[in-house]
């Protein structure tokens, strides 16, 4: 970013999921959230895990805001990092599906714990723990699904969140396969 | 069969000789004592003793910008490393291409908190193209191979290589580079999409009011490609300007050169800018040095931007075309597209443009007095181009006035023969460079523009110089001010000149007599030439003290947080105040 001001076109920030292949190699993704913090831009999401164990590769998920200059910019950005090999917009390229976890852990005592096994069947969330005085629920889903529950929870007692973060993918039947083979 | 095994330090020094490297910058230390070891065996590659690890890396910097080839440096770790971090943002800043080769504590002490350890990548890492830490010797060469190809390919940069001392003792197997690496993220000039050429030739043709504006990525793309820049200038009789990166790519004596542009640009050249209707930047970066204020920048034109690095594009400045593309092959295309629609009669004359502009270029915005006994700055630069501009000359700069004035009245007429830091402003760059450059170019004449201020801060390397028998020339325009900071406290700061005044100057004189290298001093105006003309023809370094007008300022300037058309030409002109905003620019 200039010293300058920008051009005086305000033009409004929009939430954009970004897709990563990175090698899985120690400093990609220091190298990713150094770009961001570097240059100033958000992350409101990010999820890391090794998808190819062959090629050594890992899927980044990411969430992020900003103009569609911005988010060019951040694109083109991340694709000047050497072990940065695909940069896919989700938003950009049509109807993508977004899915997060989250473990919440409730602290609750007499009516109120028929109340929260109620609402997490309703949501259908797992109970993964119980004990005379808590549960630990694990649920699938939109964030804004998590939200919800989280929130419902949080009403009925102590809580302890613990969430994955988006993970994202594009609806129908393309692949990467041919992007991947040139790496 | 036998395998070839060799230590890792061998293998390193044996994969620098495969990719060409001739010349490596460093400084040793514990960390890279075997790379050492193995450097004393090798007639190859010569090394060269700097007396600070910053200035390996600029000397490295000179090297590469001056033979288009990528510059080696070799660095201990821990502090060896932390030094060359200037040096490395630099580069970056710049896209020079360079490799630094940085030793590292054993592996099995990383993270320790060791004698000499420090994270280097992780400290390298935003100022480096990319950086690799080798943890297994196997991988050794390859890496080697994959860096040069990084550092050099697409927009160059600086890659660092951190090596451990284990892996350099350890035994490994050569492995050679293999030339047909396919990089899927590489632009290819088949891709260039000729459509948006022909465009763009359609719109320089038809324009009224056409500029060209070029960088340093035309310098960095070769010399053709400033061959190129001219032809296209020339078949249009189109203006062009030039930023501090690019100054050489079009020769200063072609009758459409503008001169450069910028916040100390010429007023011909920003002007036009501002007037334009069809902007065509090939390989520079709308910088803020350049732009002014944005939301005024050339505001009824149509921009066209030709960038290697697509990153670049619409990053500050929206432009209408983008052509992602090494300028040569770029160019070359529109070169060609332009002769074919030549023919075709759709040129608009070019006539009330150039009048106009001429116009601009009657103000005379170089201009100035040289009265009385004091030598004025400009003065200096303009005589020291007059006694040089036949000979092969190579120059570098440090940061400041003299930088400025040394980029408006010095003049180049070829690429790679001006070295100078652009995007980092690194003040003590030029002795270095300049060292790097000779080396390069041991025949040459090679003068590092300097200021007093900013080469007491690399001037150590006159030890190098002597030890080298480099015979660089060290022009300082000693105003014994650090001169710009000096003119922004006087234009925005009610001269309150806090802390700029450069107190207990060494006699220069003495200091180069102390090297055993030719010290000269001038302050009068009539001695100038005849001091000129020694320094240039003493065979051995030296240091002329050119004592200059003390207050000057460097002019035309646009203000910071103004646009082009609200330029100052002298501090007469400057009746105006800073804005708020303009003041918080750096």
């Amino acid at each position: 970013m200039s010293v300058y001001q920008k051009n005086e076109v305000k033009e409004a920030e929009t939430s954009r999921t970004l897709s990563l292949v990175v090698d899985n190699q120690p400093g990609t993704l220091a190298r990713v959230i150094g770009l961001f913090s570097g240059r100033g831009y958000n992350i409101e999401s990010l999820t890391v895990t090794e998808i190819d164990n062959i090629k050594n590769l890992s899927r980044i998920s990411l969430v992020t805001r900003g103009t569609s200059m911005t988010i060019e910019q951040i694109k083109s950005q991340l694709l000047r990092i050497v072990p940065v090999h695909i940069v896919r917009d989700l938003t950009l390229e049509g109807p993508f599906i977004k899915s997060e976890l989250a473990l919440v852990k409730l602290v609750v005592n007499g009516a109120n714990r028929v109340e929260a096994l109620r609402v997490a069947e309703t949501f259908r969330a797992r109970t993964l723990d119980v004990t005379l005085s808590s549960f630990v629920f694990e649920l699938t889903g939109k964030p804004s699904k998590l939200d919800a529950f989280i929130e419902l929870m949080r009403s009925l007692g102590d809580t302890e969140i613990s969430r994955t973060g988006v993970s994202a993918i594009s609806r129908g039947y393309k692949t990467e396969t041919k992007l991947l083979d040139q790496i | 069969m036998t395998i070839n095994y060799m230590s890792g330090a061998e293998a390193v020094i044996q994969a620098l000789v495969e990719n060409g490297v001739e010349v490596i910058f460093g400084y040793p230390g514990g960390a890279v004592l075997p790379l050492y070891d193995a450097l004393f065996e090798n007639n190859q590659i010569k090394h060269i003793l700097v007396r600070h690890e910053q200035a390996a890396v600029h000397a490295a910097e000179g090297y590469a910008r001056s033979t288009g080839k990528v510059g080696c440096v070799l660095v201990t770790s821990g502090p060896g490393a932390t030094n060359a971090i200037t040096g490395l943002t630099d580069a970056l800043m710049d896209s020079i291409p360079i490799i630094c080769l940085s030793g590292q504590v054993p592996t099995h002490l990383i993270g320790t908190d060791a004698f000499q350890e420090a994270d280097t990548t992780g400290i390298s890492r935003p100022c480096t193209k990319h950086n690799y830490l080798v943890k297994d010797a196997n991988m050794l060469c390859d890496i080697i191979h994959k860096s040069f190809e990084i550092a050099s390919n697409g927009r160059p940069g600086p890659v660092l290589i951190d090596l451990p001392k284990d892996i350099q003792l350890s035994k490994v197997k050569y492995k050679n580079k293999i030339f047909n690496t396919k990089d899927h993220k590489q632009i290819k000039s088949s891709d260039l999409d000729m459509d948006v050429i022909n465009k763009v030739a359609k719109l320089l043709l038809q324009s009224e009011r056409p500029i060209i504006y070029g960088g340093g990525g035309v310098v960095n793309s070769g010399p053709h490609a400033s061959k190129l820049l001219t032809e296209l200038v020339n078949i249009l009789d189109c203006p062009v300007t030039l930023t501090l990166m690019g100054l050489g790519s079009v020769p200063n004596t072609n009758k459409n050169f503008l001169g450069m542009l910028g916040m100390h640009g010429t007023y011909e050249a920003n002007l036009a800018m501002h007037h334009c209707d069809l902007m065509l930047n090939v390989g520079a970066r709308f910088d803020d040095r350049v732009t002014g204020r944005l939301n005024a920048f050339a505001p009824n034109s149509k921009k066209v931007h030709i960038d290697i690095d697509k990153s670049s594009i619409n990053k500050v400045v929206s432009v209408d075309y983008a052509i992602v593309g090494d300028c040569k092959e770029v160019l070359f295309a529109l070169v060609e597209e332009v002769k074919k629609l030549h023919n075709q009669n759709i040129k608009k004359p070019k006539t009330k443009w150039w009048s106009q502009i001429n116009k601009w270029r009657a103000k005379d915005s170089l201009g100035f007095k040289q009265l009385g006994s004091n030598i004025k700055p400009q003065q200096a630069i303009k005589s020291l181009y007059e006694k040089t501009k036949n000979m092969d000359t190579y120059i570098t700069t440090e940061v400041g006035q003299h930088q400025m004035w040394a980029a408006q009245y010095f003049g180049f007429s070829k690429p790679n023969h001006w070295m100078t830091s652009g995007g980092l402003g690194t003040m003590g760059y030029g002795l270095p460079s300049s060292v790097g450059v000779q080396i390069a170019h041991p025949k040459s004449l090679v003068i590092d523009i300097s200021g007093e201020a900013s080469f007491l801060m690399n001037m150590q390397e006159l030890s190098t110089i002597v030890q080298y028998k480099l015979p660089i020339k060290i022009f300082i325009l000693n105003n014994e001010w650090m001169g710009m900071v000096r003119q922004w406290q006087e234009l925005n700061h009610g001269s309150r000149y806090s802390e700029s005044y450069t107190a207990s100057l060494p006699d220069f004189v003495k200091l180069a007599e102390s090297f055993n290298i030719t010290g000269l001093r001038v302050d009068n105006i009539n001695n100038l030439e005849a001091t000129i003309d020694e320094m240039v023809n003493i065979k051995g370094p030296v240091i002329a003290d050119i004592r200059v007008e003390k207050e000057e300022n460097c002019f035309p300037m646009i203000p910071s947080g103004a646009a082009h058309n609200d330029m100052i030409l002298s501090s007469e002109d400057n009746n105006k105040d800073t804005s708020n905003e303009g003041l918080a620019l750096v």
